[in-house]
């Protein structure tokens, strides 16, 4: 216990900022991630229309997004990073390794994210699709006001969940030599010539971590959800100013 | 009699399997129509090709005069002039009571707040759930929803309101609170195409009476002519097998 707490003391900045940099990739790899999968999910889920030229570019852009999907959930994101990183470095990119990291993380949770999607929006009923047209909302608005508001809150779990990984998974941006918490825990021990007390610490960082954001999304989720309750409208909030009943 | 909606030869058919022949049909002006007929005889896809829930597979359907499947009208402007009422009510499960009246007045019709949570007020007080404004659809009784699904299709303030069976998913003692609506609306004048298997509405309610069987339209006339009356075989074969019950 003295030891790991000799470490602490002695190196909580590393951690710290190892900490930080592996929220900061979660954080907007999960919402670029999002607004991928949110992109390709949509476009996955239009039904095909039976005849025309938007008939071609929507079986084109399926068949594109499918083998996105297909790739980058078929492969492990370590590969991945090498693969874009070094790939790029070889093509004449000199890419800055946090905005690689942040890009391969997001390219990655895309991929899941827009199977989660479009299973969101396959299990909102038909009769919801089916009120929205035919008060003559058009596929946009039926999508925006109705089908997606009800979708996201039915896969926030799942969102969750792509969260946790991502907290969890970024670790494997240390083969690119980004400095996120398991990297700066690998130099902390390197430093220390102790493997198990910096690692222990690392654990228990990342426990807090991904805890804390399961917390915080079931609370997100009683939010959307609203009160259990409704209370019965007042007559005086109609708006007329007009009392019913005696004593008025 | 003003024509609202006149629909020539229409047929549908899903794959080889036609469920709706050659129908020929009108709605006029303040007129409350009921369709009957056996489950299968075709009356709910009439009532969703009217407003092109179901394409029709051929046929015309005649809004005020112009061809709406014809493809250069626009079907949302016109589905917005049409209400609809679905047997499983359908209201917003993300929305409050309120949010449902109005959401549609905003984003089709494009009419101000205040104005469209107005006349959403004004159709929630015509069906008693004025004090609702903040539940939930899932914390409401399915006669209580079914309600707020009217007051939502009013709201639009339609020419004419489609009704689907509206009162088929409901617990007996449900129905009564929905048909009074029903019957509310319709002697306020109305335009009303109703499905349903509610023969007592149909008899004291309905101008006219429409019988379905097999996809085409087997009798049509006055309550009393269709339902007391009945001319053809497969009119009272129905009606002997739905009034026993």
């Amino acid at each position: 216990m003295g030891q790991i707490w000799e470490i602490v003391i002695k190196y909580w900045p590393m951690y710290l900022r190892g900490a930080g940099v592996t929220l900061y990739l979660s954080i907007l790899g999960t919402v670029f991630g999002f607004i991928i999968g949110l992109l390709a999910g949509i476009i996955r889920s239009i039904p095909v229309p039976e005849d025309g030229w938007k008939r071609i570019l929507l079986r084109a852009v399926n068949a594109i997004l499918a083998v996105y999907i297909a790739i980058f959930r078929g492969t492990p994101m370590i590969v991945q990073a090498m693969v874009i990183y070094y790939g790029a470095a070889q093509a004449g990119f000199e890419m800055d390794r946090m905005a690689a990291g942040i890009m391969i993380v997001s390219i990655n949770t895309g991929a899941y994210m827009a199977e989660i999607i479009r299973g969101g929006i396959i299990s909102i009923d038909t009769g919801q699709f089916e009120a929205a047209q035919a008060l003559g909302m058009n596929p946009v608005q039926t999508m925006t006001k109705v089908v997606l508001p009800q979708a996201i809150r039915n896969i926030l779990p799942a969102i969750g969940n792509e969260f946790v990984i991502n907290i969890k998974d970024t670790s494997v941006l240390n083969v690119i030599s980004i400095t996120e918490l398991y990297f700066q825990t690998s130099t902390v021990a390197g430093i220390h010539f102790s493997f198990f007390g910096p690692f222990f610490i690392a654990c228990i960082l990342y426990f807090i971590m991904t805890y804390a954001v399961t917390r915080i999304l079931r609370m997100v989720e009683k939010r959307l959800d609203g009160p259990k309750n409704y209370a019965l409208t007042s007559r005086a909030r109609k708006g007329k100013g007009v009392q019913y009943g005696e004593g008025n | 009699m003003e024509k609202v909606i006149e629909i020539r030869h229409l047929s549908k058919s899903f794959g080889t399997h036609g469920v709706l022949k050659d129908i020929d049909f009108t709605i006029n002006k303040g007129e409350v129509v009921c369709v009957i007929g056996a489950s299968g005889s075709g009356k709910s896809t009439l009532l969703r090709c009217i407003n092109l829930l179901e394409k029709p597979s051929g046929g015309e359907i005649l809004y005020n005069g112009t061809n709406i499947l014809d493809k250069r009208n626009s079907i949302y402007s016109y589905r917005a002039r049409l209400g609809m009422v679905f047997q499983q009510f359908n209201l917003f499960h993300n929305l409050n009571v309120l949010t449902n009246c109005v959401v549609a007045q905003r984003q089709v019709l494009k009419r101000p707040l205040e104005e469209a949570r107005k006349i959403a007020m004004k159709y929630l007080e015509v069906v008693g759930m004025e004090q609702y404004l903040d539940a939930r659809p899932m914390q409401l009784s399915g006669g209580q929803q079914q309600r707020v699904a009217i007051a939502r299709a009013l709201s639009m303030e339609p020419d004419v309101m489609l009704f689907d069976e509206p009162t088929s998913a409901l617990d007996p003692e449900m129905v009564g609170e929905v048909l009074n609506v029903m019957k509310h609306l319709a002697e306020a004048g109305l335009t009303m195409l109703v499905v349903t298997h509610e023969m007592g509405f149909a008899k004291d309610v309905a101008d006219r009476v429409v019988f379905m069987d097999q996809g085409v339209i087997m009798e049509e006339g006055s309550p009393e002519q269709v339902l007391i009356h009945p001319q053809k075989d497969r009119t009272r074969e129905f009606l002997k097998r739905t009034l026993r019950t």
